[in-house]
């Protein structure tokens, strides 16, 4: 489907919250972060985009302007790719989870979380998955400083 | 002495296939809870091989970031290579000549081929069969010559740079891959009369550890592993990249989605690449190899995602630039990682000899797992 008709098609159900942005030929759009839920069960469940799959979800440490969080999205049925972007705050980021429409999004969010610090509500099971469970830093955000120490925990 | 005939009391317990284990392929941790033999849930527990290489970098230049790219998914480095160095060339418009795109796919193909045989081997060994692991070990050394007469290494090539491949082959290559090919072809047909409609094998694989199709692409599931449950999605045909659209080749897909599927899966594709490799020998040109060594590359302020079908999966980059000479965020989407997520939710119900068949079937690599 063209990039003109997935806009169209986005922008009729979500008028406002959602705004397209500049990327060559293929389709991407910014969020607002309490609409990230309703328009992926939308992107999943209508007949004309049916994105089934969550190809990749990460996020970027834009440092003062706070995290931004990247969704890109295929569909296997119709061929169409789309990347969602959605700026989160640095002060308390939190987002909804979409691992209920997709889940891939289970594991790669508990990643995003154990490395930002970047909390997803509705998440069935939202705890560290990569590094130990004690750990208190967030080391993918810019100011974690690798050779900051972090307190070993206390085995008895 | 009476014995009473009472029903004996049982209980769930939990029980650690630690992250030392010989059939884990690497260091995976599978909590699992069982009823008897049972299992009641699988949990896996990852995270032991992580090395931070995301963090890493965005303290490197992009070139110096190639060498840690072969330690991601360490059984297939060259693929690991291409996704990094695909993904560079894609966001700073750099174009590769055409020898080198011929190189990078027979070096690509031929590291499918020696990876699906470490699998074959381990799959077999996992499940009690010796002779099968030496047999495509013999293979595989052949092919791990022929990269150590191109790149100097057995497992991590480092083989590929922007614009190109490091060098080119020298003379002896052709001659040796030309007559390994055919040799390759017979052995594979051995394996075949080895394990692929062996009765104890397929007592162990048929109809064990079936994965829907719905719930594969629900999982993020990709790779032999998605071809298996029958769905025909092969990165190289349907988002192509490189040179793939010039040769022939079919997808092979299974029918059930059980282990025995995802087996048969790898064993065609085996096929299928000595077909592409054949196809890129007689079509190979001649010209340099390389379009100039980018040491300090800087890249405009961009993102960009891109994908390559490895042996295991889709592995996918996603780079952030910020004019620097280094990566401002570098993500990657490893195929291990969301295909282990769908363990747990087929192993509940099957008995413990079962998860070793299962996991194996799935074919991880803990470096690709845990970056």
């Amino acid at each position: 489907m063209e990039k003109e008709e997935i806009k169209r098609i986005i922008l009729e159900s979500f008028p406002s919250g959602v705004s397209e942005i500049e990327n060559g030929d293929e389709s991407a759009f910014t969020v607002e972060k309490d609409k990230i839920a309703k328009l992926s069960s939308f992107l999943k469940g209508a007949d004309t985009l049916r994105f089934d799959s969550l190809m990749c979800l990460t996020a970027v440490d834009g440092m003062e302007d706070g995290f931004g969080l990247v969704y890109h999205l295929f569909s296997m049925q119709k061929r169409h790719k789309l990347t969602l972007k959605v700026r989160v705050d640095r002060g308390n980021p939190a987002v909804e989870s979409v691992s209920s429409v997709w889940k891939t999004a289970d594991w790669l969010e508990r990643e995003v979380f154990d490395m930002f610090g970047i909390k997803f509500l509705n998440h069935p099971d939202l705890k560290r998955i990569l590094l130990p469970d004690e750990w208190t830093a967030y080391p993918l955000r810019k100011d974690f400083v690798s050779d900051k120490v972090v307190k070993k925990p206390e085995y008895a | 002495m009476v014995v009473e005939n009472k029903v004996l009391d049982t209980e769930e317990f939990m029980v650690n296939m630690g992250p030392q284990h010989p059939s884990t392929h690497g260091v995976l941790r599978l909590m699992l809870k069982l009823d008897g033999e049972v299992i009641l849930s699988a949990i896996p527990d990852i995270g032991f091989l992580h090395r931070g290489m995301e963090k890493i970098a965005e303290n490197r230049t992009y070139l110096q970031f190639i060498p840690y790219t072969d330690r991601i998914d360490y059984i297939s480095a060259m693929s690991s290579n291409m996704a990094y160095v695909l993904a560079v060339e894609r966001l700073a418009d750099i174009g590769v000549p055409r020898r080198a795109e011929f190189l990078r796919i027979i070096m690509l193909e031929l590291n499918r081929i020696a990876s699906h045989l470490l699998w074959m081997g381990t799959f077999g060994l996992d499940l009690g069969a010796f002779t099968p692991f030496l047999y495509a070990f013999r293979e595989r050394e052949k092919i791990l010559d022929l990269f150590e007469m191109t790149c100097g290494a057995r497992l991590t090539y480092s083989y590929f740079r922007f614009g190109g491949v490091s060098r080119d082959i020298p003379p002896e290559f052709m001659p040796a891959l030309k007559d390994f090919l055919p040799d390759l072809k017979k052995k594979i047909d051995e394996y075949d009369v080895l394990l692929t409609n062996n009765i104890i094998f397929l007592e162990r694989t048929k109809n064990v550890g079936i994965l829907p199709e719905a719930l594969a692409i629900n999982y993020g599931v990709t790779g032999p592993n998605l071809r298996g449950s029958g769905v025909k999605w092969d990165l190289r045909k349907d988002d192509p990249y490189s040179i793939y659209p010039e040769f022939e080749f079919d997808v092979p897909i299974g029918s059930t989605g059980d282990c025995w599927d995802r087996y048969n899966v790898r064993i065609e594709e085996m096929r299928e690449s000595i077909r592409i490799i054949e196809q890129a020998i007689e079509q190979m040109p001649s010209g340099n190899v390389n379009s100039g060594l980018m040491p300090n590359l800087e890249i405009e302020p961009g993102d960009i995602y891109s994908r390559t079908e490895s042996p295991r999966g889709e592995l996918g980059v996603y780079l952030v630039s910020d004019g620097s000479n280094k990566p401002y965020r570098l993500k990657i989407r490893s195929p291990s990682f969301s295909n282990l997520s769908v363990l747990p939710e087929i192993v509940n119900g099957w008995k413990v000899a079962d998860v070793v068949a299962i996991l194996g079937s799935i074919d991880i690599v803990m470096g690709d797992v845990d970056r």
